[in-house]
């Protein structure tokens, strides 16, 4: 017996016995990462729908007499805030984290449970709400996504009634939700691993949303004040981000605030949300191309760092969302410099991600499509960042559609691409069946070769100078009839693949009952996930005994082992591996 | 291999000190820290917190430097006449020192619930939640006189508008963590006098109360520094 018995092996989990406390009033964290994921895509198709609509109005502009400014601007703000934070932030941490915490490091369950299940109805309230706003009069808020004020709150911006009111309450009560998540998905982590899981053995998307979920508690803080404060400025009419505005004529009872204040609460939370939906998608892509081209992650020990340095040193990189906002030239290169020192850690990621790949036994499964997918749209996204981190240089071009290309690389396709190759990898251990493999190939190839066809010319139209947000282009002789033509090509490519969703859609829907079998570990991963008794897990992820690890999570053809994988809990000494799996690293090349 | 996985367990390791233990605890398995997961928790949340107490002082400072009108005087504002002479800052300095008396009988509830000495726990806590009940009433009356006063969130006659929506705002959401405080700690405290923890093993509960209470106590302090003396 074990000198100190892991506290949760004495703990009795909450037992479900009817339907409605097994699938729905569910404290089971797998059963809330699903609602979470289905939530999370459901509203996601709404975003997905709004930008369709958007790409009506750019590529055919007045063709569509239902779509007006108004409405355009709506289309924008609402198709963004859904995007960053109740699709990408929800699916990643909500629903990959719960999902894949406790079965990663060998956890019966996330410590309390109880708050988990609370997360994802809190979540569900505060989506419902934003949903809301659709239907008050005035729609929803045309502010932009990024809600600045003063004319995010003032009459003349669509939405300025209800509408904003109803953005920030949503936002307010997402913040709560999460904090609630992410208290427990950090707290399991660092408590509830079990026997030999050290925190150098865990799988690197444990360490990616890890990471993100400790960044999120501290970025989401400012994102909560400046919604306190903007939502007392719309509500009771204080002045903390308000100065002296005269609007349509009239002289407002405002004055006296600081509208920057509010642009650097929101991207001091803004940046490093940036890194929250990236840093899981790094982890998750990390462990997709080691399982699936049968090799150990190069340089573990590094990943994990450059994970944590990203971290840290997204805190400090906030105000290059802001050259525009009239800083000081020794601010602005400050921020420049460490906008540019955060793409080394990133390079040595995605380096290291080539590396595994080099010499790698590779397996061109659909979530390998994705992996490497991920790897290059990142790094094509990433690049133009560097662009645009200098103060210089983001001044000719930001605010174009050079911008708009830029974020939709990186923080919008690319995380989407891990959760597409994440949900390839794993529904076979969420539901026991495989998804199809012709349509995911299908979906992989229209979604991939579309990401290019739509963002491509963008960086075109951007050093052309065509502004972002307009809602049409006629009042500017510059812009060349040309880039009309290119705009009505990204109309069609962009309807054609948000149509194509629907074929993935469709397959998780049918392979869920009637895709083919799958047994415990299709992909024959090492991961602990891949391990346990049942496939689905049932409540309490384990059987009588919990896991004890004795390797890293990589062991991948490992020299004289008898199958080209060892899983984390195997216990066998491997003769030419050496006495602990994880040296058989240096034995690899 | 069993032998192997026991070595790497936290309970084999011998506890040490200073970077070797910090190394040692981080490396290990199971658990990083030698706490129970509550307590966990809430030092992740109280830095969470912190975070967001941070936003609103930082807020508050650069409204109140940024703002066009002169901001009112806090020692002014915050008097009150006692026996016909005007004592500045008296009524913030009481709630301070009844904040801070309250940390002191939550420490030695902490310290007699280690002890499972249930009615001088319960009492102890109830004490502290009364402190807080008592603080939490007091704010209520300096709201009351201020609105009396003319200060609205919009406006108020002394000076910069911001100075009011500041005021509200901060003590508002500080004040209301005194209330969550007051009835989290009435509620652990009825359940240590029912000897609901007797049955479950542990006090632990009370520390973390505990740990949240001093950290509503320490928050207070900056807002009172940097709010009432600034």
């Amino acid at each position: 017996m074990m000198a100190q018995t892991p506290y949760q092996e004495s703990l009795h989990l909450h037992d479900p016995q009817s339907f409605w406390t097994k699938y729905v009033w569910s404290q089971d964290h797998k059963v809330i990462a699903i609602q979470y994921v289905i939530t999370a895509v459901s509203v996601g198709l709404v975003a997905l729908v709004l930008s369709g609509l958007m790409r009506l109005q750019l590529g055919f502009p007045g063709s569509f007499s239902f779509i007006d400014p108004t409405s355009y601007y709506q289309y924008v703000t609402m198709h963004g805030m859904i995007m960053i934070i109740y699709l990408l932030t929800a699916l990643l941490l909500g629903g990959f984290g719960n999902y894949l915490i406790p079965l990663m490091v060998g956890a019966r369950d996330m410590v309390f449970p109880f708050v988990n299940m609370m997360s994802y109805w809190v979540y569900l309230l505060s989506v419902l709400v934003l949903m809301a706003s659709f239907f008050v009069p005035g729609g929803p808020t045309g502010a932009g996504w990024t809600l600045y004020p003063p004319q995010a709150i003032l009459p003349g911006t669509p939405g300025s009634g209800a509408g904003i009111v109803l953005m920030l309450v949503s936002l307010i009560i997402f913040i709560v939700a999460f904090t609630m998540g992410g208290l427990n998905y950090v707290t399991t982590v660092l408590q509830a691993r079990t026997r030999g899981m050290t925190l150098m053995r865990m799988p690197l998307s444990v360490w990616g949303i890890f990471t993100a979920t400790i960044m999120a508690l501290l970025a989401f803080p400012a994102l909560f004040v400046g919604c306190v404060m903007l939502l007392l400025d719309r509500v009771v009419g204080s002045s903390f981000f308000m100065p002296a505005v005269t609007s349509m004529g009239q002289q407002l009872d405002y004055g006296g605030g600081s509208p920057v204040l509010f642009q650097h609460l929101f991207w001091f939370f803004g940046h490093p949300e940036v890194y929250i939906v990236a840093l899981p998608a790094f982890g998750i892509i990390s462990d997709l191309i080691s399982t699936h081209a049968r090799k150990n992650i190069f340089g573990y020990r590094v990943m994990v760092w450059a994970i944590v340095a990203i971290g840290v040193i997204s805190f400090i990189v906030w105000a290059h969302h802001m050259y525009y906002s009239g800083m000081n030239l020794y601010l602005g290169f400050f921020f420049a410099v460490t906008t540019l020192i955060i793409a080394i850690p990133t390079a040595i990621k995605v380096y290291n991600w080539v590396l595994t790949l080099w010499h790698g036994n590779i397996h061109l499964s659909v979530p390998m499509l994705f992996a490497i997918a991920f790897v290059i749209t990142f790094v094509i996204g990433g690049l133009t960042g560097l662009f645009l981190g200098n103060v210089a240089v983001d001044l000719q071009l930001g605010d174009t559609y050079f911008v708009v290309a830029h974020f939709h690389m990186v923080m919008g396709v690319s995380p989407i691409l891990a959760i597409f190759g994440g949900i390839y990898h794993w529904f076979p251990k969420a539901t026991g069946r495989m998804l199809n493999d012709t349509l995911g190939k299908l979906h992989f190839w229209v979604t991939f070769l579309g990401t290019y066809a739509i963002y491509f010319p963008m960086h075109y139209l951007g050093f052309l100078g065509v502004p972002r947000r307009y809602y049409n282009f006629e009042s500017f002789e510059f812009i060349p009839p040309s880039a009309q033509t290119l705009q009505a090509i990204i109309t069609v490519v962009a309807l054609t693949v948000g149509v194509f969703q629907l074929v993935f859609v469709f397959n998780l829907a049918w392979s869920a009952f009637k895709g083919k079998r799958a047994d415990g570990n299709p992909w024959r991963a090492t991961t602990l996930e891949w391990q346990t008794p049942d496939t689905p897990p049932v409540h309490g992820n384990w059987g009588p005994r919990l896991p004890v690890v004795h390797r890293w999570a990589y062991d991948y053809s490992v020299p004289g082992a008898d199958q080209d994988f060892l899983p984390q809990n195997l216990e066998l000494v491997v003769a030419t591996a050496g006495h602990e799996g994880q040296r058989a690293q240096g034995s690899e090349a | 291999m069993t032998q192997h996985a026991e070595t790497n367990t936290a309970g084999a390791l011998a506890p040490s000190s200073g970077l070797r233990g910090l190394v040692a605890d981080w490396s290990s398995d199971v658990q990083a820290f030698q706490v129970p997961w509550g307590k966990a928790m809430m030092w992740i949340f109280l830095l969470s917190d912190t975070f967001i107490f941070g936003s609103f002082l930082t807020g508050y400072m650069t409204v109140r430097m940024s703002t066009t009108v002169p901001w009112p005087n806090p020692s002014e504002v915050f008097a009150l006449t006692i026996g016909g002479t005007e004592i500045p800052l008296i009524l913030i300095a009481i709630m301070t020192f009844i904040l801070i008396s309250s940390s002191g009988t939550m420490a030695m509830a902490v310290n007699f619930a280690y002890r499972r000495d249930r009615v001088k726990t319960t009492a102890l806590m109830l004490a502290t939640a009364a402190f807080g009940a008592t603080f939490v009433g007091m704010q209520a009356f300096e709201w009351t006189k201020l609105i009396i006063e003319g200060v609205r969130p919009w406006g108020n006659p002394m000076g910069a508008a911001q100075f009011g929506s500041c005021f509200f705002m901060i003590t508002g959401f500080h004040g209301l963590h005194v209330t969550v405080g007051v009835i989290y700690l009435s509620i652990v405290a009825l359940r240590v006098l029912r000897g609901r923890y007797e049955r479950t093993g542990n006090y632990h509960i009370v520390e973390i109360a505990g740990l949240y209470w001093h950290f509503v106590d320490l928050v207070w302090v900056f807002i009172f520094a940097l709010f009432y003396l600034w």
